[in-house]
């Protein structure tokens, strides 16, 4: 196996007498193209939020590269290089999707807290801006404000702010939920287009995704692990297949 | 790599910079022509209306004070009511340091009356920018409660509910003297102020600084997950907007020549936010449309019906919430884009 990435000892969060989280183990290697799936409820959006901060853990320890960040708050995470998108659109929405990700793009290059100069005087900024806002196809609407896209393009700027942050760790929320399927394989060919450096982590309920872009899935159930392995075997697990995937096929979403 | 490899790559470089949304990011602080105008408006009020630079001094006030809230309300979404806590911190700076006779020099006044209101600013701004909301908004409220009743109680200094009446400002530059029959000094010295501190914060809020407070405002959740320092950003702004106000309020003490308990009032608060409503909040001129349009109203509408001129008023904000939820600029806006929509249709 190769090197680790991203790693939970475990990991646990309690609301209340609410065990949402329940002791997760679990590995990220490097480069990675991971699937975590699971039925509604599974624990799976608050692992993610564990992962970056935004809920401190009840126990257990999150490892970046080998180092403790458990007690790190969720900025300094981000600069140690993990970065997310949300289930649900979380965008600048009255502004223009330029600058959306110059947002992102100015906060890792440390000029977001410049007040002197304009904005615009940060050529850098606004080049690698335009450079992801090509690379995912976004060029052409770059001067709209975001508000006004198509919710599927809306998912792509979500993906571009990430991206700004030229995360070591992405960790994708899915990233097709709420887009019309006709539009869908737009976020996928975007996925799939991602630098393979790029430790990739994805929640998705749509089998056909998890097919086409995991190479290792770890199946959730009531905030613990039920299964991990490579797609095949998870596959052929006739467990998996009894609590998820037969339900999948039912064309359920949502977590 | 080689040569051609590097050129290609600047070539690439350069051809992102000419993207029109590149080039509009880019230009976006450049002054436009119409931005001169109230500039321009202004010194032919100066010129015209020799009789009203007292009404003109004190809509310069206003001016100054409603953009200070629209820094924290209107581009980092500081959602507060108590804005005169810091008008009125920089009003009573300058008014104790004149009346005891300490400091009466204006500029240097104006400075210290914008350091306390930063200081005040900063220390409530740690505290109650932890909360968001109406929690926000109710500490906001609460800490100029607390200011009033402590100028109120600190009466030996203060004058208490009376005020510092007959404050002596020392001439500006040592050579304009504040009349109070002819106000042309206190106008001419507010306009500057009012500009100096304009260009400040237009520099500002163009600025990455400004684009992140934007951020903020737009979506808190993301701002965080950008690695955003988003609490220091906002007690940052929250200082420099108290600052404003601050500076306001001691050009307002300087050029009345008196402070008392109405620079710290809900009331004070209350105008400046209906101000900011009315005009456009988040866009800096609507600081200056919302000052000339509500102070109009009321002395327009105070001379028709004195007793009950607020009814007009109330009619006038029950519409403009109706059918112009970013204010008046945002409807002109809206309407000149709708203009141009149709004149490049056919």
């Amino acid at each position: 196996m190769s090197e680790l990435r991203l790693e939970t000892r475990a990991l646990s969060r309690h609301f209340g007498a609410l065990v949402a989280v329940n002791g997760i183990d679990f590995k990220l290697a490097a480069g990675a193209r991971h699937a975590l799936i699971g039925p509604n409820g599974a624990g799976k959006t608050t692992f993610i939020n564990l992962l970056t901060g935004l809920l401190p853990a009840t126990h257990g320890q999150v490892l970046l590269g080998g180092k403790d960040i458990t007690a790190k708050a969720q900025a300094a995470r981000v600069k140690l290089g993990i970065a997310r998108t949300f289930q649900i659109n979380r965008l600048f929405r009255g502004l223009s999707v330029l600058e959306n990700v110059y947002i992102s793009v100015a906060e890792r290059m440390g000029a977001a807290s410049s007040m002197f100069y304009p904005a615009g005087k940060r050529s850098d900024v606004i080049e690698e801006a335009m450079y992801l806002l090509g690379v995912l196809k976004l060029a052409d609407v770059a001067q709209r404000r975001v508000s006004e896209l198509p919710y599927g393009r809306q998912r792509l700027v979500e993906l571009a702010i990430a991206m700004g942050l030229r995360p070591e760790v992405l960790l994708l929320d899915e990233p097709a939920a709420g887009v019309p399927s006709a539009e869908s394989h737009i976020i996928l060919d975007a996925i799939e287009r991602l630098p393979e450096q790029i430790s990739v982590l994805i929640i998705e309920h749509d089998m056909d995704v998890v097919f086409r872009f995991a190479k290792r899935v770890t199946v959730m159930v009531s905030g613990a692990v039920f299964a991990e392995g490579t797609l095949k075997e998870i596959e052929a697990n006739p467990q998996v297949r009894a609590v998820y995937l037969g339900q999948a096929d039912g064309g359920q979403r949502h977590g | 790599m080689s040569d051609a490899a590097s050129s290609a790559a600047r070539d690439a470089f350069a051809a992102r910079l000419e993207h029109p949304a590149a080039r509009a990011l880019i230009r976006r602080h450049r002054l436009r022509w119409w931005e001169v105008l109230p500039w321009a408006a202004a010194i032919v009020f100066y010129l015209a209306f020799p009789d009203y630079l007292g009404f003109g001094t004190e809509l310069l006030i206003t001016i100054l004070f409603a953009l200070s809230l629209d820094l924290a309300l209107g581009y980092a979404g500081i959602v507060t009511l108590g804005q005169a806590a810091f008008f009125g911190t920089g009003a009573y700076t300058v008014g104790l340091l004149a009346f005891h006779g300490i400091w009466t020099e204006p500029i240097s006044g104006l400075l210290v009356a914008a350091l306390a209101a930063a200081v005040v600013g900063l220390l409530s701004g740690l505290v109650l920018l932890r909360t968001s909301g109406l929690t926000l908004l109710m500490l906001t409220i609460c800490t100029m409660a607390l200011l009033e009743q402590a100028a109120n109680m600190a009466h030996d200094y203060t004058g208490g509910f009376d005020g510092l009446p007959s404050l002596p400002i020392a001439p500006v530059f040592r050579v304009f003297e504040f009349n109070p029959l002819y106000p042309n000094t206190q106008y001419l010295y507010s306009l500057g102020v009012v500009l100096v501190c304009f260009l400040f914060l237009r520099t500002l809020v163009y600025s990455p600084f400004g684009q992140s407070l934007t951020g903020i405002r737009e979506n808190l959740l993301r701002m965080h997950a950008v690695g955003s320092p988003v609490r220091r950003r906002l007690v940052i702004c929250y200082t420099i907007s108290a600052a404003i106000a601050g500076v306001a309020g001691g050009l307002w003490a300087q050029t009345n020549a008196y402070v008392n308990l109405s620079v710290l009032g809900l009331d004070r608060a209350a105008t400046v936010l209906i101000v900011l409503i009315l005009g456009g909040y988040g866009r800096l001129y609507g600081a200056f449309i919302g000052a000339v349009v509500y102070l109009a109203l009321e002395h327009f509408l105070a001379r028709i019906y004195p007793t009950a001129w607020q009814l007009g008023l109330g009619v006038f904000l029950v519409l403009i919430a109706l059918f112009a939820r970013n204010g008046i600029l945002g409807l002109g806006e809206r309407l000149w884009r709708g203009y141009r929509a149709r004149r490049a249709k056919p």
